[in-house]
């Protein structure tokens, strides 16, 4: 089993929940486990069943986009990392 | 000499100048016969100049491009501050005989003494031989004389009294010290947005000591705002936050130049604003078009960006220093779609979130002027606020992006709200 930090704009489509929990060795099937488990969640983070471009992916403090992307490995217990920008300074 | 007229064999002081026929045993018989009395000054300041080695400006130049002396500066701090000799040192006279073996250790080393006049000099002169200096000479005329046969002058490379005290704290750090304080001072930043991040981080940049703020807005104050935005305040609400902004600036630190821009960052706007010389920029900005705006534009300028976002109880801050690391673009290529990218107003921000964000970026922006400690290129900081816990993840430099990569699409400004409102399917 493996951690999924959701960042906050994201937040409202785990009910709240900072860091949920999602099965698989590869970030693809964290992913789709992510997804299945919170259905709302597939348009915010998926995109032609590649991780969308606007939003990243980390794991062990890399983009796996510059690793293996979808196919990265993911250990037990490992913490994948969702990040979209944000733009907020806000005035 | 003869022509004080006398006779020889007269006896006294002329007949003895006359039979000699040199000036300096005039002196000489002067100096006899005065220290019968106390010698004054003036006896002494002669004498000195009798003994050591004394140049003009001209020759003073002519041996500094030759010899490449130690230039030393006996003047008081007060008299430097308003001018000195490029290359020079200041050692008053007071302290020359304690500080001048550390300010000159090799005393081989020819050293050019110099005060306003050259009397200070010419007494430092006879000191520096008495410690065994080989070749001690003194400028005559002084830098009075310096300035005006229009020679180089450096202008005040030092703090004022006021400026000692008010930075001192900074002047104690070994990696800022007088030098790095200096270098604040004439350091410019600028910073896009005088909100939420923007107000910390202008606020201790200008108590820093930054000599230039720059500050981008076009909004104005609005009640709204007060919840975190600690660089306004009731008193001005329905101000142009640039010109409220530019007040609590100068109130904290006269010393600052804030240049207000009431106006939002746009491809129109973007270059005459750069064109005023920025060493670092704070984006602080609330929407997409203007951070990729910003990125473009200081990619093309090679203008390093402290970059700090906010969201709730969630922050990010890295910095985007061009082709030495990634830039906007190789983080996020593509904002997210507009109806996926809630904006603050819609998510709220808790007060102080903006407060640590922004301090961290005035952290960043200081130890890029200052060129000093790690900052944070190609990494970038998550900080949650309810955990209180910062993350830290590696972005690199994108070989394909559109702007920084080895064979760039994107050259010029593009349609920044368009290519934002597109979203995915762009």
């Amino acid at each position: 089993m493996a951690s999924v930090r959701i960042p906050p704009p994201l937040r409202t489509e785990t009910g709240g929940e900072p860091v949920v929990a999602a099965e698989g060795g590869t970030v693809r099937d964290v992913l789709v486990d992510l997804v299945s488990r919170f259905p709302s969640l597939r348009a915010r983070v998926l995109e032609d069943g590649e991780v969308a471009r606007f939003v990243n992916v980390y794991v062990g403090g890399e983009d796996v986009r510059t690793r293996e992307g979808l196919d990265t490995p993911v250990a037990e217990g490992e913490t994948v990392i969702l990040l979209p920008a944000v733009a907020g300074g806000l005035h | 000499m003869g022509s004080l007229g006398s006779k020889p064999g007269e006896g006294g002081f002329a007949a003895v100048a006359s039979s000699e026929g040199s000036l300096g045993k005039i002196r000489d018989t002067a100096s006899v016969l005065y220290s019968q009395r106390m010698a004054s000054y003036r006896d002494l300041l002669q004498k000195v100049k009798a003994e050591i080695d004394e140049v003009d400006a001209r020759r003073a130049r002519e041996l500094i491009d030759s010899d490449s002396p130690a230039i030393v500066d006996v003047r008081e701090r007060e008299e430097w501050d308003e001018g000195h000799l490029p290359g020079a040192i200041l050692v008053p006279r007071g302290n020359l005989e304690s500080r001048i073996e550390q300010a000159v250790p090799d005393r081989s080393k020819p050293v050019l003494l110099y005060c306003a006049a050259g009397n200070r000099s010419a007494f430092a002169a006879q000191t520096l031989k008495e410690l065994g200096y080989e070749h001690p000479v003194s400028l005559a005329g002084g830098y009075t004389d310096w300035k005006r046969n229009g020679f180089q002058t450096e202008l005040t490379r030092s703090l004022s009294p006021q400026g000692r005290m008010r930075y001192s704290r900074h002047l104690l750090i070994p990696e800022v010290g007088e030098e790095g304080q200096l270098k604040l001072l004439d350091s410019r930043v600028l910073l896009i947005g005088a909100g939420g991040l923007g107000s910390p981080a202008s606020l201790y940049l200008a108590a820093a000591g930054v000599g230039t703020l720059g500050i981008v807005d076009d909004d104005v104050v609005d009640e709204s705002n007060l919840q975190r935005q600690i660089v306004h305040s009731t008193a001005t609400l329905g101000e142009p936050k640039v010109e409220s902004a530019a007040r609590a600036l100068r109130e904290l630190n006269p010393d600052v130049q804030v240049l207000p821009y009431r106006t939002r960052l746009t491809s129109e706007t973007v270059e005459e604003i750069l064109d005023d010389g920025w060493d670092v920029i704070v984006d602080g900005a609330d929407n997409f078009p203007t951070r990729y705006l910003l990125n473009d534009a200081s990619v093309w300028h090679r203008i390093p960006v402290v970059h700090g976002s906010i969201f709730r109880f969630e922050g990010q801050l890295t910095v985007f220093k061009p082709y030495e690391g990634p830039c906007y673009r190789c983080l996020f290529p593509q904002p997210p779609p507009p109806e996926m990218a809630p904006s603050c107003a819609e998510g709220g921000v808790l007060g102080v979130l903006p407060g640590i964000v922004g301090s961290l970026q005035a952290n960043e922006a200081l130890k890029l002027a200052l060129g000093i400690g790690n900052p944070l290129i190609g990494r970038l900081m998550l900080f949650d606020a309810l955990e209180v816990s910062f993350t830290e993840l590696q972005v690199k430099r994108d070989p394909n992006c559109p702007v920084c990569g080895d064979e760039p699409t994107i050259t010029e400004y593009v349609d920044y709200v368009e290519f934002c409102a597109a979203g995915r399917g762009a």
